[in-house]
C-alpha cells in the first residue's frame, strides 16, 4: 500500500525548536511538520534526539527555545494529560504499561481521558455515568480486538507476552482518540516476521484516520512504511523528503545509511 | 487464622462479592451484615475476649477497620504512604469535642458531617503542598503532619492544651431517654448466653437498642459497622470506576498515567481527602464513645498501628484492610489476660502474620493474579512451553 497521504493541512508544527540540558544541546533547532494522515518517520543515529523530540511534544520537556503549535495551539506551558486530550498520544520505547491492571483496565485509563463525570457521577453510578463507562468499555474492547488482543482483555499486562505488550501499548495511545500517535520504536525487539505484521498495523492505524510519528531504527521498516521521514543527527535536522529521496541524499547516506553499507560486507 | 476477623471478613467479602440479582448472594449478604450486628449478642465463645468488655472491644475493630479502610484508599489504591494518618482522627475528634462540648453545644449527628468536611479540607490542606513530593519525602512531610496536629492541640487553649475535652455528650437516644438504672431506648435485645445451655436467651442481660449510654458500648457498635458498611459501599462504587482505575495508574507509573490523560495531582489529592474524610469520621466516634479526649490519645504510635492494618491486612484491597484493622485492634485485647505480656504477643502475632502471608491476609487481586501466573509458568517450564 503506498498511496501517499496528500492532505496538506500541516497537524503539528516544530518550529525552530532547541532543548539544552545543562551544556548539552540535544535538540538545535530543529523544524519540521506533520501533515494530517500521514505516517512520518523520525529517524537518526542513537543520541540523535529523536525521543527528546517526542518528549518535547508530549510535554515531557519543556523547550529551551522554539514552539510546537499542534492544530494551532501552541503546547507550551500546558500539563502533560492536557496535552494528551488535546490529541496527541505517545507509546514507550521501554515499555510502560500499568502491569498490575489487565489488559482491558490498561485500554480503559487511555479511554477515561474522555470521559466527563468524575467522582460524585462514579459515587453516586448516575445514568451518565453508566452509560460512560459501558461506552468506554466497548472501546476498549473494539481496540483489543483490532490488536488481536480480545481474547486476552482480562489477562493482568505484566503476563503477556512480548509482543502482546507492545501492542497493547498502542491500543492504550489510541484509547485516548488522538489526532497524532506517537509510536516510539514500536518494533524494537521484533522479529522481521513480527516487523512485516507491525507494519501492517501501522498502516491500518493510519487507515483509521490517525496521524503517525514513528521513530524507527529499522531501516526496512521505515522506508516501507512512512510518507515522509525527517532525519536527525546530533540534535540536527539533516534531511526531509520522501523515502526515496532520504535513501538518496548523500548527507544522510553519510550520517546513517554509511555506517550500515561499511557493515554490511 | 480461627480468630475474629476470618469469619467476619468472609462475610463480609460475601457482601462485597458483586451485587448482581441472584437471589442467593444477596441471601447471603443479608444474613452476614445481620451477624455482623448480631456478633457482640452471641457471646462465641472462644471469639469474645475473656478480660474485656467484647461490645467495646467490637467498637474498637469496628473502629480500626474504618481507618483501615479510610488508609487503604490513600496507600492501597493512590499508593501514597501516609505516617501522619493518626492527624486526621484527631482532627475529626476534635471537632467533635468542640462543636458539641467544648465552645458549641452541638447535637452529635450535626457535628459529624462538620467533623468529616473540616477533616477533608485537613486533607486538602496538607496534601496540595506535598503531594508533589513522592514515596519517602511523602511519608516523612505526612509524619510530621501527624506530630504538628499533637502538639498545636497541647499548646492551644482554644483546644484545651494537654488536658483535653472532657464530657463529650454522646449521641441522643432515640426512644425513652435513659434514667439511673434503666437504659431507656426503643426495646431491649437479650444477650445470647452460653453457660446457662441449652437455656440460652440471657433475659437479665439486654442491649437496649438506639440507647447510648456509657454502661454499654453496643450501640456505639451498631452506629460504627453502620458507618463502615456505607463507607465500603461507597469504596467499592469509586474502585470500580475511571477514579479507582486513575489512582492504579497513577500509582502504577505517575509519568504515564500523566501522558494517558490522568490529571494524576487531582487524583492524589482526592485520595487524599477521602482518606482523611473517614479518618475524621472515626475520629468523631471515637470522641463520642470515649466522652473524653487529649492530646495523647492521639500519639505518633497509632499512625503505625494504622498503616500496619493496611499492611497486615494487604493493602489494596479493602477485605484485607477491614481484615488487617480488626486484626491490629482485636488481638491485644484478646490477650488482655497476659496482662504485661500482652504487647509482645501482639507482636508476635504480628511477626508470623507477616511471615506467613507477606502480602497481607487478603491481598489485593493483582498480587493474587501475579503469583496464579507465576505458578502457571513454573508449571509450564517443564515442558519449555514459550510464549
Amino acid at each position: 500500500m503506498s498511496d501517499t497521504a496528500t492532505t496538506t493541512q500541516t497537524l503539528l508544527e516544530v518550529h525552530d525548536v532547541t532543548i539544552k540540558f545543562g551544556g548539552i544541546t540535544a535538540l538545535d533547532g530543529v523544524s519540521f511538520d506533520i501533515r494530517e494522515g500521514e505516517i512520518l518517520g523520525l529517524i537518526g543515529p542513537n543520541g540523535a534526539g529523536k525521543t527528546t523530540c517526542f518528549n518535547v511534544m508530549t510535554g515531557v520537556y519543556q523547550p529551551t527555545s522554539g514552539q510546537i503549535r499542534f492544530a494551532g495551539t501552541g503546547l507550551a506551558k500546558m500539563k502533560r494529560h492536557a496535552i494528551t486530550r488535546l490529541g496527541i498520544a505517545r507509546t514507550f520505547q521501554n515499555i510502560r504499561l500499568f502491569k498490575s491492571m489487565t489488559a482491558l483496565e490498561n485500554v480503559l485509563v487511555g479511554a477515561d481521558a474522555h470521559s466527563r463525570v468524575g467522582f460524585f457521577h462514579a459515587l453516586l453510578r448516575t445514568p451518565l455515568q453508566r452509560r460512560e463507562e459501558a461506552e468506554s468499555r466497548e472501546r476498549a474492547m473494539e481496540l483489543l480486538k483490532f490488536m488481536g488482543l480480545a481474547r486476552r482483555a482480562d489477562e493482568l499486562a505484566v503476563n503477556l507476552s512480548y509482543g502482546d505488550q507492545r501492542r497493547l501499548e498502542i491500543a492504550r495511545a489510541m484509547a485516548t482518540n488522538p489526532k497524532l500517535i506517537c509510536l516510539d520504536e514500536p518494533a524494537a525487539g521484533f522479529n522481521p516476521a513480527e516487523k512485516v505484521v507491525l507494519m501492517d498495523l501501522i498502516k491500518k492505524v493510519r487507515d483509521r484516520g490517525y496521524t503517525v510519528l514513528l521513530i524507527e531504527h529499522d531501516m526496512k521498516l521505515v522506508m516501507g512504511v512512512t510518507d515522509r521521514i525527517v532525519v536527525l543527527e546530533f540534535g540536527r535536522k539533516i534531511a526531509e523528503g520522501t523515502p526515496a529521496e532520504i535513501r538518496d541524499n548523500p548527507a544522510v547516506i553519510a550520517a546513517y545509511l554509511g555506517v550500515e553499507e561499511d557493515d554490511a560486507s | 487464622m480461627n480468630l475474629v476477623p476470618a469469619p467476619v471478613a468472609a462475610t463480609f467479602s460475601r457482601i462485597g462479592a458483586r451485587f448482581d440479582n441472584r437471589p442467593a448472594k444477596i441471601t447471603l449478604a443479608v444474613l452476614g451484615v445481620l451477624f455482623v450486628y448480631a456478633l457482640p449478642l452471641l457471646n462465641i465463645p472462644l471469639l469474645t475476649t475473656p478480660d474485656s468488655d467484647f461490645g467495646g472491644v467490637l467498637f474498637s475493630v469496628a473502629a480500626y477497620a474504618l481507618i483501615a479502610v479510610g488508609l487503604n484508599i490513600v496507600i492501597g489504591y493512590a499508593g501514597l504512604l501516609d505516617l501522619g494518618y493518626v492527624g486526621f482522627y484527631a482532627t475529626g475528634a476534635y471537632t467533635v469535642g468542640v462543636l458539641t462540648q467544648y465552645h458549641w453545644h452541638w447535637p452529635f449527628f450535626l457535628a459529624l458531617p462538620v467533623a468529616i468536611v473540616v477533616t477533608m479540607i485537613a486533607g486538602v490542606m496538607l496534601g496540595a503542598p506535598t503531594l508533589r513530593v513522592r514515596g519517602d519525602y511523602l511519608a516523612i512531610v505526612t509524619m510530621g503532619f501527624g506530630e504538628i496536629i499533637r502538639l498545636v492541640i497541647t499548646n492551644t487553649e482554644w483546644l484545651g492544651k494537654s488536658g483535653g475535652i472532657a464530657k463529650i455528650p454522646m449521641p441522643p437516644t432515640i426512644g425513652t431517654p435513659p434514667q439511673p438504672g434503666e437504659p431507656g431506648g426503643l426495646f431491649g435485645i437479650p444477650h445470647i448466653s452460653w453457660s446457662t445451655f441449652p437455656n440460652v436467651v440471657d433475659v437479665g442481660h439486654e442491649t437496649h437498642f438506639l440507647s447510648f449510654t456509657v454502661l454499654d458500648a453496643i450501640p456505639f457498635y451498631w452506629l460504627i459497622v453502620t458507618a463502615l458498611l456505607l463507607v465500603l459501599l461507597g469504596d467499592k462504587l469509586l474502585k470500580d470506576s475511571r477514579v479507582g482505575r486513575a489512582w492504579e495508574a497513577t500509582r502504577e507509573d505517575e509519568d504515564v498515567a500523566e501522558i494517558m490523560g490522568v490529571p494524576t495531582f487531582r487524583y492524589k489529592l482526592l485520595a487524599f481527602a477521602l482518606g482523611a474524610g473517614i479518618g475524621g469520621l472515626s475520629g468523631a466516634m471515637f470522641a463520642t464513645r470515649q466522652t473524653f479526649i487529649q492530646p495523647a490519645s492521639f500519639a505518633l504510635l497509632l499512625s503505625m498501628l494504622f498503616v500496619a492494618s493496611v499492611i497486615v491486612g494487604g493493602a489494596g484491597n479493602r477485605w484485607g484492610a477491614v481484615a488487617g484493622g480488626a486484626v491490629v485492634a482485636y488481638l491485644p485485647e484478646r490477650f488482655r489476660g497476659f496482662t504485661e505480656w500482652r504487647m509482645l504477643v501482639f507482636g508476635i502475632a504480628l511477626i508470623v502474620l507477616a511471615t506467613w502471608r507477606p502480602e497481607g491476609l487478603f491481598p489485593p487481586r493483582r498480587t493474587r493474579r501475579a503469583k496464579a501466573a507465576e505458578a502457571e509458568i513454573e508449571e509450564l517450564e517443564g515442558d519449555a512451553a514459550n510464549v
